[in-house]
């Protein structure tokens, strides 16, 4: 895996005993970023060269190059617009979220 | 750099080593902060002091470093790295780093004697640090790295004085007096530069440092798309420069023939909405004589 998985069903402190050591495991996530966005990112595929300048400018790393083809992730990305911006191709267009 | 392979956007990592922090959408800090990760990896372990950093990375009971880290007093990162670096070589390990994520403030300011220290003894250590021109983390106080004219709680804007009034500190030459092994300045609108110095800098056998420079779309006046950008502008106009220290020397890595001016960067953010042409002559003003300093004294590309 490239990025941590979130704890689905994180149960909360056991007890006061947790309080006093307050130290959790590296990569430890309990929820998602996704509620911050009022614009998501779209790729355009057919206009995306994979030049990966996007990639190198996400503040958050959720443009994701595993597959050989770029993707969002969707559950972190906070609609900044960083990649939409900088991408020299207009492969990226930002679109209201609905809600 | 010649033994070393060039680290780009298609050969680093898919890895991510800080992942679902909670800065603020376009953070210019946490940009610095992944890609940093993505360079030295899992071998590592993670100081950072009370600043953004550590406020969105290590929200309990979250942590978004896919490493070992630990928060630290405000101005005691680079002791602690040496105490981890220490500790780690009396366990008997091998092959690790350690590395701190400083702000302008922890670092020019309030960390300073720690850092001075680390450079002295030339403990292997990494220390970053993400500047991103005032404390942010306490809702914009000026700090030894404020640019003449930001505007700050601390440095209000009024008729009679607008901002900050001095200029920078010189953290890359106070660290680069030390007679430090590897120093570098670099800008998070220049990222694959970036990278590579911080691939120097893992690589580097003593204490290393380099100075990052993050806006903060927050507490900058700026619109969360605009970081990166900015970033770059003001390495074009001559605010900020790409640079390392090495073997005695200096070196600039990147010479603009021509400066953008100062004066579309500036406008571009509400921290400096105050500015009037005086002010711009000011700052153009300093920017040349620093400039004059650099072309002649230092190595230029
Ligand atoms: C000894 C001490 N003094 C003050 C503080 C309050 N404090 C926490 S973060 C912070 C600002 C840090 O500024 P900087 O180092 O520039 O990092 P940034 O927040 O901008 O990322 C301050 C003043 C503290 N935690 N400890
Ligand atoms: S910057 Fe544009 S073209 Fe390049 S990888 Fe990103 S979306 Fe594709
Ligand atoms: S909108 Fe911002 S957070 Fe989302 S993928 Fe683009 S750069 Fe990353
Ligand atoms: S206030 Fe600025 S430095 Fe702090 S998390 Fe937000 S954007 Fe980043
Ligand atoms: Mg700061």
């Amino acid at each position: 895996m490239s990025r941590p998985d979130m704890i689905k069903d994180y149960q909360g402190l056991a007890g006061w005993s947790d309080v006093g050591a307050p130290v959790v495991k590296s990569g430890q996530l309990i929820e998602t970023n996704a509620g911050w966005r009022t614009l998501r990112p779209v790729i355009n595929a057919e206009k995306c060269v994979f030049c990966l300048q996007c990639y190198l400018l996400c503040p958050d790393g959720t443009l994701v190059k595993d597959s050989g083809k770029l993707e969002v992730d969707y559950d972190y990305c906070k609609g900044c617009g960083i990649c939409a911006r900088e991408c020299g191709f207009g492969a990226i267009t930002m679109e209201p979220e609905e809600d | 750099m010649s033994n070393m392979t060039i680290l780009n956007a298609r050969n680093i990592t898919n890895e991510e080593l800080f992942f679902g922090h909670k800065a603020c959408a376009g953070c210019g800090g946490s940009l610095a902060v992944r890609l940093a990760m993505k360079v030295i990896g899992r071998r590592s372990y993670v100081v950072v002091p009370a600043n953004c950093m550590s406020a969105v990375g290590f929200m309990y009971p979250a942590m978004s470093f896919g490493v070992s880290g630990l928060c630290c007093p405000f101005a005691s990162t680079a002791a602690v790295l040496s105490g981890i670096t220490q500790a780690a070589r009396q366990l008997g390990e091998e092959d690790y780093y350690v590395v701190g994520f400083a702000g302008d403030g922890g670092t020019a300011d309030i960390g300073l004697q720690a850092l001075s220290g680390a450079v002295d003894r030339n403990d292997r250590i990494i220390y970053i640090c993400y500047d991103n021109e005032a404390y942010m983390n306490t809702g914009v106080q000026e700090s030894g790295l404020s640019p003449y004219g930001t505007k700050t709680t601390t440095s209000p804007e009024g008729a009679k004085k607008h901002g900050a009034n001095p200029i920078k500190k010189n953290m890359f030459e106070i660290v680069a007096a030390h007679n430090i092994g590897y120093a570098a300045t670099a800008s998070v609108g220049y990222p694959q530069d970036y990278i590579n110095k911080v691939a120097r800098a893992k690589a580097h056998p003593g204490a290393s440092y380099i100075h990052v420079m993050a806006p903060c779309p927050t507490g900058w006046g700026a619109e969360t798309d605009v970081t990166t950008q900015l970033a770059r502008e003001a390495v074009d106009c001559g605010l900020w420069y790409l640079a390392e220290y090495e073997n005695g020397e200096f070196r600039l890595n990147k010479n603009p023939k021509e400066f953008k001016p100062v004066k579309d960067y500036l406008t571009g953010q509400g921290r400096f909405r105050r500015m009037r042409e005086q002010d711009f002559k000011i700052v153009e003003e300093q920017r040349d004589a620093m400039w004059a300093k650099i072309r002649k004294n230092w190595q230029t590309a």
